[in-house]
This record gives structure tokens, sequence and C-alpha cells, in this order.
């Protein structure tokens, strides 16, 4: 099967400032792809190189298995036949929708209805006549992703698209672009420093770090079983607990849990650092045998769910750490600060081998 | 696998543009060739008239230079010129500055019609202003009716941008200094100039290139200046070398002001920080001062707006049917000046496009190094300009051009420039480079995106470049005498014709249809100016 996209040693930097070094990256055939990271790690201008409004120092990059950029070659952004769907929308201000979207189509297509086609798709039937002012934002998107298809490009390039959207509408608008993307079989790449974004919309999330790619795979495979806890936290909230390996399980004063090794597991009785997510922790009535004790310091109640901090009454992070325990519960559940309760672990959890430090387990992440 | 400390740089909300992104513009894709070489070949005429003074002086050798330049009818010019510059520029800066701020920040009655009355000024042509004068009170000329008269033809030039610039300065400083215990008329001398003090500096600049240029009106006045005397040396005496020799200590001057305007500017910058406010400065009581400054203005409006327009509309009252000039005369003159003024318009804007993109799209040393050279024409007159197309087109090119109407177009062109280039150069820096980008990832060669997204974004700018062009050449006069075609009549060398004869009746039926042209429009300009960042519109004259 060829690769949508494949992207081999890249490499471009400003000066003396290394920005790519060394990417690669491989992006199935019709998937959703979401390059996330953090600003200046460099993915607006992977996004540019693919695009080839930048040139690589070196390396290779194949979109639909045609090569359009490597040490010899560098094919100009007209003939790469992708489509691109820039911050803000970046609609000409001066054309209509209709003629936004027919920009990139020659004119027998456009005949041929091309445009009212995409149109409907993106759910913009009937608003060809009107100019970027006079839609909403949302709308803007849409017509800018119409634009980007009308192309038939093998790859479709998302930079940030969403930011610039108010926080109610970017949700919805992501779900149809992505719906949109799929319905169409399009490649996607999309990029974003959004890790709810990441997770919520891609089929596969890269993460770069440092001009590289640090990690590669399915948002759940990311969430559940980062590399390390650096990638770990920069995904969500993470509890860092010390533990003893105990054959595919590992004890941890939370409870003795599955335990998923990176790296395989250490022998019987070798030291373990064990990621425990905040939705894998339940309150539990204090006083139970062998169970966590702690006191509730902190509670955010977010509507559909809560976050509670819990400080044990024993040590239980790494290294002796004693940081607090972040917990999420269901947003019925109303507790008070001060009150004290027990904390047990549930499901299989991401661990590595090793004694690790009382910094690892620090919660501020 | 380890991940860096970068990711542990948690991602804000709204992010920053990476820092990657800052050398974008920089490094975008290759410069295309075609781009460099219209910007080179623009560069190229422009600084052709400097060019040729520079071959002239060394093919004549210093033996024969040297005399011509150190002489003493040098030094005579040299004072008077530099005496007159001194004390118009001294003296717009001060009505320039003062009626900005009673008009911008004060209880004035009657702002709004103030603003319009001190500003229209700016299209009047300055012989025009001299004709209203010497036609009304015969006797004014020397030193002080030179000063006098150039005076109130300039001070808009200074106004302008000061009442732009406090217009859009931050009111909130002049408040932190009352509140830090700081008097109001402190504040005003430290803070409210302060704010000002470029817009103040680059008016100046303005004056005293105008005062070096200056023709008509002080050869209407009776005052030799620099340029009088090349004028009269080039068209009269037809002494080249002599011509020459004056021409380059002439330049030599604008270059000292147009330094200084770059010098003022790296000093420091008038900045505010967080978004422009919305918020408008609360406006200083005047109280019992109204009427002094209410009388000032009437002063101020009458002598500079009411004498040139006072007397033209009384010399045409004073026209009796046999002295009228046949109507198709005017007609013919206007039609020529529109023509060539229309053919200046373009080759200028067109001229100013590649210059523009290249130094917005692709910044560098050779970009800066192209636009620099271009705005290095303001300090040229257009006296010199004419000079030096008209001996190089005698003496290396066999006469080619001489005395038709080309060459006219291009060195109103070349004198124009800047004026295009500021506003071609700020509608590109608006038009967003992403637009560019999108198009060209749409299938569209380099060329189709320019024709089909640049062009129609930055079409008010290409316009408002061909009207500035436009309307400075309706009302130039020096270069119009000296490089006219053979038979060619313009609305300015009819009037310059019968105001030499003294026939002020049959002059001023074609001031009147230059004012006409020149002064309406010319408003509407200044206040779409008035939007251009600071800088930009400092150089704008």
């Amino acid at each position: 099967m060829i690769s949508g996209l494949e992207v081999d040693d890249l490499h471009k930097s400003y000066g003396a400032h290394p920005v790519l070094a060394g990417l690669s990256l491989t992006v199935p055939e019709g998937s959703l792809t979401a390059i996330l990271g953090p600003s200046g790690s460099g993915k607006t201008t992977l996004l540019r190189v693919i695009a080839g409004f930048e040139r690589a120092d070196r390396g290779r990059v194949a979109i639909a298995g045609t090569v359009v950029e490597d040490g010899q070659c560098h094919l100009p952004p007209e003939d790469r036949h992708l489509g691109y769907v820039p911050q803000e929308g970046a609609l000409f201000p001066h054309l209509t929708a209709a003629k936004n979207v027919g920009f990139g189509v020659p004119r027998a297509r456009r005949r041929a209805g091309v445009v009212e086609g995409l149109l409907e798709l993106v759910g913009m039937a009937g608003m060809g006549r009107r100019y970027p002012h006079q839609l909403s934002g949302g709308q803007q998107q849409r017509v800018a992703l119409a634009r980007a298809l009308a192309v038939e490009p093998g790859l479709v390039l998302l930079d940030e698209p969403f930011s610039s959207l108010d926080p109610t509408l970017r949700a919805s608008v992501r779900a149809d672009v992505g719906a949109i993307l799929r319905r169409a079989g399009t490649t996607a790449l999309l990029v974003t420093h959004d890790q709810d974004e990441a997770l919520s919309w891609a089929d596969h999330v890269a993460v770069i770090d440092e001009g590289r790619i640090g990690q590669f795979g399915t948002p759940q495979g990311l969430y559940a079983r980062p590399g390390d806890l650096t990638l770990a936290r920069f995904l969500g909230e993470a509890n860092v607990v010390a533990g003893v390996a105990d054959g595919d399980r590992v004890r941890t004063d939370l409870g003795t849990l599955p335990a998923d090794w990176a790296g395989g597991p250490p022998g019987a009785g070798g030291a373990a650092v064990v990621l425990v997510r905040p939705e894998q922790l339940a309150l539990v009535e204090p006083g139970t045998d062998g169970v966590l004790t702690g006191e509730i310091t902190e509670y955010q109640y977010f509507g559909h769910d809560a976050v509670a901090r819990i400080r044990p009454d024993r040590p239980c992070g790494p290294g002796g750490g004693a940081d607090p325990l972040v917990v999420r519960v269901p947003g019925g559940i109303v507790l008070r600060p001060g009150a004290r309760t027990g904390v047990v672990a549930v499901g299989k959890v991401r661990a590595w081998a090793g004694e690790g430090t009382a910094e690892q387990g620090s919660t501020s992440g | 696998m380890q991940l860096g400390r970068g990711l542990l740089t948690a991602p804000a909300a709204g992010e920053a543009p990476a820092p990657a992104a800052a050398g974008v513009a920089a490094r975008r894709a290759r410069r295309p060739p075609g781009l460099l070489v219209g910007a080179v070949a623009v560069a190229v005429v422009l600084l052709l008239p400097l060019a040729f003074l520079a071959l002239e002086a060394v093919d004549d050798g210093w033996s024969s230079v040297g005399p011509l330049v150190f002489r003493h009818l040098t030094g005579t010019l040299l004072w008077d010129t530099v005496s007159l510059a001194v004390v118009v520029t001294a003296c717009c800066a001060v009505l320039g500055t003062l009626a900005a701020y009673f008009v911008e920040r004060t209880d004035l009655p009657g702002r709004r019609a103030w603003a319009v009355l001190v500003v229209v000024p700016v299209g009047i042509p300055d012989f025009a202003v001299a004709f209203g004068w010497k036609s009304l009170f015969g006797g004014i000329g020397g030193f002080w009716g030179a000063a006098l008269v150039m005076t109130l033809a300039v001070y808009p030039l200074v106004y302008l941008p000061v009442a732009a610039s406090l217009r859009n300065a931050d009111p909130g400083q002049e408040e932190a200094s009352r509140s830090l215990g700081v008097g109001r008329l402190a504040t005003f001398w430290r803070v409210t100039l302060g704010q000002a003090r470029l817009a103040v500096l680059g008016g100046c600049v303005l004056v005293a290139l105008v005062l070096l240029s200056e023709y008509g009106a002080f050869e209407i006045l009776g005052y030799r200046t620099f340029t009088t005397e090349i004028f009269t040396e080039a068209q009269v005496g037809f002494d080249a070398p002599a011509a020459c020799g004056l021409s380059l200590v002439l330049v030599v001057l604008g270059l000292l002001v147009l330094s200084g305007e770059g010098a003022s500017r790296g000093r420091g910058r008038a900045s505010r920080t967080g978004p422009m406010a919305a918020r408008v400065a609360q406006p200083h009581r005047l109280g019992r001062a109204v009427v002094p400054v209410v009388g000032g203005f009437g002063v101020l409006v009458v002598t500079a707006l009411g004498v040139p327009v006072g007397a033209i509309v009384y010399w045409l009252f004073r026209t009796t049917t046999s002295t009228l000039p046949a109507a198709a005369s005017v007609a013919s003159a206007a039609a020529h000046t529109a023509a060539y003024s229309a053919g200046a318009g373009l080759l200028a804007t067109a001229g100013a496009l590649p210059v523009a993109i290249l130094s917005v799209r692709h910044p560098g040393r050779l970009a800066m190094v192209l636009e620099r050279s271009s705005y290095l024409v303001l300090a040229v007159p257009g006296v010199v300009i004419a000079l030096a197309f008209t001996y190089a087109s005698e003496r290396y090119a066999a006469g080619f051009l001489y005395q038709t109407a080309w060459l006219l177009i291009v060195a109103y062109a070349v004198m124009f420039f800047p004026l295009a280039l500021v506003a071609v150069r700020a509608s590109v820096a608006r038009a967003p480079v992403g637009l560019e980008e999108v198009g060209r990832s749409l299938g569209r060669s380099r060329l189709a995106v320019l024709r089909q997204v640049t062009l129609p974004l930055i079409a008010p700018g290409l316009a408002a470049a061909f009207c500035l062009v436009f309307l400075e050449a309706v009302t130039e006069l020096t270069a119009t005498l000296m490089l006219i075609p053979t038979n060619a009549e313009t609305l300015a060398t009819q009037f310059w014709a019968f105001e030499s004869n003294i026939s002020y009746h049959q002059a001023a039926p074609y001031a009147a249809v230059m004012v006409a042209i020149a002064a309406v429009p010319s408003y509407v300009l200044g206040r779409w100016f008035d939007r251009l960042p600071a800088s930009a519109g400092a150089v704008a004259r």
C-alpha cells in the first residue's frame, strides 16, 4: 500500500538554530494524523516544508508515492497537488465563497458543478455568493476546507485551523471537518498544540519534540502507553507512584494492578515507576483493610466531572515522594476539603523498571 | 526513547508563532529572478540623475569643476538658500505643531472645519500662493517675503503628520504624567510633544527638501536660490558645466537634510504598549485663550488659503472677454497636463510594484539597498533631475527622447517615485502572505497568483499611488518648463508664460483649473495617509 505521506530524515535550520533535526514520519493513506507539539517544536516548519513554501536543507518528502522534495528536486507548491488550510482560513477577501472554492479548479470541471458539490459537502450549499466577511468564522473554515478539497489533493494540510474559533464553536467545527475528510477519504495532516484536539480528532498522533517525532501511535495507545513520563504528562494529568514488580503485575500502595511494562518487566521484586491516570483512581470509604488513606485537600467541580487532590497519609511516590494524588470523580459526587477518604486504583497501568526519583512523582506538569 | 525538555514547557492556549516563524519571512522560497531584475532596473533609472552628475564632474575633471563650485556666487547662494530654509522650517515646525495641537487636543470651537481649512493649502502649488501674494500686493519680495509665502505654502507638511500622530497617541501617557505631579505645560512639553517628536522631525525634513527644490515661487518673488540659479544657467545661459556644478552642491545639501531624518529615527520611537486604544483623549480646555487661538486660525486661513484663492478669483472676474484666453486653449492645456500626469502615475506605480514586493516579501540586504536608494530621489530637486535627463539625452544618446513627452513622463515618474513606493509598499505589507501561499498550493503559478490574488488585494494602494503621483505632476512647474515637448502646452507652462508677462488675468484661469484638479483630491488622500503607520506617512509628501 502507498503511504499518504512519507517524510524521511528531514533537516531544516534557521541560521545556527536547527528546527527540524532528522525528522521521519509515515502517514497511512486515507488516515487523519495530528502533529502535536508545543510552540517552537518545529511543527509549523514541517508543514511548510511539506507544502513547498520552504525548502528543506536535507531529507526526502513523498506525497502519495511521488517524491516532491529531496536533495536535488524541489517541486514548487503549485505542482504538489495538496490542499492547504491555513490558520484563520485565509479566504481570498475579494472573491465570493464559490470563487474561492473554484480558485484551483480548471474551468471545465467548474462548469460541471464541482464547486456546488463541494459547498454542499461542507454544508454550505446556497451560500456560494457570499463574500468571506459575510460568513462566520466556522463557515469560513468550511469554505477553506472545500477550497482545499477542490483540487482533489493527495494530502490535506491543516495548520491549526481551529485555534482562531471561539471555544464553543471549535469542537463542533473540528468534528465536522474530520467527518468531511473521512467521507472524502483524504489523507490529512493537522498541526496543533492542543492535546485534546489531537486525541479527539486524529486516527494517529505524532508527537514532535526538538525537531523529531518523539512518538507515533493511536490516541488511545499514546495516552495509555506513553514512551516516557514527560510524554505521559504532556498528554494529560498523571499520577506517578512507586511499585514493585510481581510477574506481569505491579504492587503499589494503591493496590496490585495488571501492568503494561515499557521495555519488558524487570525480575520479580524489582523496583518500578507506575503511571496512574486520574480516572484510574477511585475513592472508597476509609478504614478498609490495606487501602491507602488520605485527606482531601482540594476539590474542583467541572460539571461533567470533578477533580480532587488527596494528600496520602504515607508517601507513595517514587523515591519517597509525597505529592498529592489527582483523582477524577463523576460530577455527581460532592466532596468536602478536609474530609478523609481511601484511594484505590483500577485497570491496567503503564510501568517502567527502575527506582525513579521524587521529582518524577511530581504532578505539576 | 527520551523526549526532551521541550515538551515540559506546557503549551499555552493561544500559541504564539513559533520562533521559527520569525525567520519565515526572510527564508521563504528564493527570490524570483524577474522580480529582482525589475527592481534593479527601477533603481538604476532612479539613480540615473545622480550618476549623471557624478559622471559629469569626473569627466570635466576637478580643475574645471572646482572653480565652478568654490566661487563667490556659490557662497552667496548657499547663505541665501540655507538661511531661508532654516527660518521657514522653524516657522513651519512651530505653526504646524501648534495648529495640530489646537485642532486635535483642545476644545477649539469648530475643530472639524478648521481641520479641513488648514489642510487644503497642501494641494495649492507653492507658485500659486506666491502668485496670489505678488499679484495682490506687488511689493512683496526679498528674504522675509519669501519666508512668509513659503511658510504659508508648506506648513501643512508639518501639520499633517503631527496631527496624525497626536490623534493616534495614547492619551493615557498624558494622564499618567499629570498624575505623577507634572503640570499641564510641562506635560505638553515633555509628553505630548515627545509623542509627536518623530512626526515633527519628519515634517521638517519634507519642508526643507521642498525649499531646496522650489523654483516657481522664488522666481515670482524675485528671490535667488540654488534652484533658481541652476534653472537660469541651464535655460537662459545654456551653461551646462555651471549648472552641473551648482547641482552637485544642491544635491549634497539635499542628502544632508535627508540623512537628518534617518538619524532622528534611530533614537527611540513613539511607541505604545497594548492594542490601539479606542479611547479618545479628553480635550484640553482653552478657557480664555480661545479668543487669540481662534483669531490666529482666522489669520492663518485667510493668508494661506484666502489670499491665493482670492487672487485667482479676483483676476478671473477682472478678465474681460477680449483678454480671456480661448476656452479651447485651457482645455487643450488641461488635456496635455492630464495625459502627462497619468503617464507618470502609471509608470511610477508600475515601477514601485517590484521594489515594494521585493522589500516586503523577500527582505534582505539587497532589497533594503534597492529600497533605500529609491528614497534618495527625495534629495534630488526636480530641476536637477530635468537637467540630468536633458544633458544625458543630448550627450550620450544623440538627443534620444529629448523634447518628447516620454522624457517628461519619465522625469515626473522619477521625481515622484517615493510617493508611489510608500503607497504600494504599505498595501503590499497589509496583504497577507498566507493568501499567496494558498494560491500557490492550489496549483497556480507565481505569476498567476500575482495577477489573481496579490494585485486585487493591493489595488487600493496602487490607485492611491497613481493618484499621488498624478496630483503632484499636475502642479509640477520646474521640470515641466525644462522638458516640455516642442509645441506642447500644459496648464503649468501656460500659467507661467502669462504670469511672466504680468498678464495675471490671463494666467488666473490656468491656475484655477490646476488648483481645482489638485486641491480637493489632495485633501482626500491626506486623510487616507493619516491611517498609514507613522513611518510610512513621514516619507509621504
